[in-house]
């Protein structure tokens, strides 16, 4: 039996990606569109580290290592906002957040 | 054996990723999202990345979806779960470019040539430090200040008025 290659790695990642994509567009609560958004992160995490082995190179695992610290950034603000909203609205849900349109 | 080990993880993420998208309770997406995420831990392992492996499982699984399951509670899992289905025209344009997004990047990688991998990296911890504080100490410096700007955003948009 042979070794997944590189192909078979970036397949995965596009299919992460688009349920993570499908998750963002679809759900309506603002939890499930961060999750969303979590999962694209990782499978682009995944098509990264794929690719440094392709190149034989460590600059894209130590990229995937900006990547999470970005994440955790992103989900700590994401989060935060999304309790704000909470005890302004009593509702995160993101369609009825409609004040900033016009 | 290793492909084995890959087409299981592999399916095994794509399901508990349709279920953490998909599924109504907010507590079951993350859980399942722990299991897509183990899931890609094991990808980065057969890749040979055996730390970000483990910063993966420490970082993702540990921390960061401990923190949504942390707000989820704190907000109330039954208010967070209301979460009736979008307009079909919503629904139809996104599946259709989420489909496009799947599509294309299967064709890109269809179209890779098969090149065999370069020579496997040394991926040890040493490695990657010694990348990270030389050739990326710029970038590495960055993403400290802007994890102290999340830091004290995050605080600030909690913060109660007095």
């Amino acid at each position: 039996m042979m070794a997944p290659s590189t192909v078979h790695f970036v397949i995965l990642a596009a299919l992460l990606f688009g349920i993570g994509a499908a998750g963002v567009l679809l759900r309506r609560s603002g939890i499930a569109i961060l999750l969303g958004i979590e999962l694209m992160l990782n499978a682009g995490n995944l098509a990264l580290v794929a690719f440094a082995r392709q190149h034989g190179s460590l600059d894209g695992q130590v990229f995937v290592f900006f990547v999470m610290a970005v994440a955790a950034a992103e989900v700590a603000v994401g989060l935060a906002l999304l309790v704000a909203i909470f005890r302004k609205q009593q509702a995160i849900d993101v369609d009825r957040l409609a004040i900033m349109r016009w | 054996m290793v492909m084995a080990v890959f087409v299981v993880a592999a399916v095994l993420a794509v399901v508990s990723a349709l279920a953490a998208v998909s599924h109504r309770d907010p507590v079951v997406n993350v859980l399942s999202l722990v299991v897509t995420f183990f899931c890609v831990a094991v990808c980065f392992a057969l890749l040979g990345a055996h730390f970000l492996a483990a910063a993966q499982v420490l970082i993702y699984a540990g921390a960061i979806l401990v923190l949504f399951l942390f707000v989820i509670m704190l907000l109330g899992a039954p208010q967070t779960a209301n979460d009736e289905a979008r307009r079909p025209v919503q629904r139809t344009a996104g599946l259709a470019l989420a489909a496009i997004v799947v599509v294309g990047g299967a064709l890109l990688a269809l179209t890779m040539q098969a090149v065999p991998p370069a020579a496997p990296v040394g991926s040890n911890a040493h490695a990657i430090g010694t990348a990270m504080l030389t050739t990326h100490a710029f970038s590495f410096e960055l993403v400290s200040v802007l994890l102290l700007a999340a830091m004290v955003g995050a605080l600030v948009l909690v913060r109660r008025k007095q």
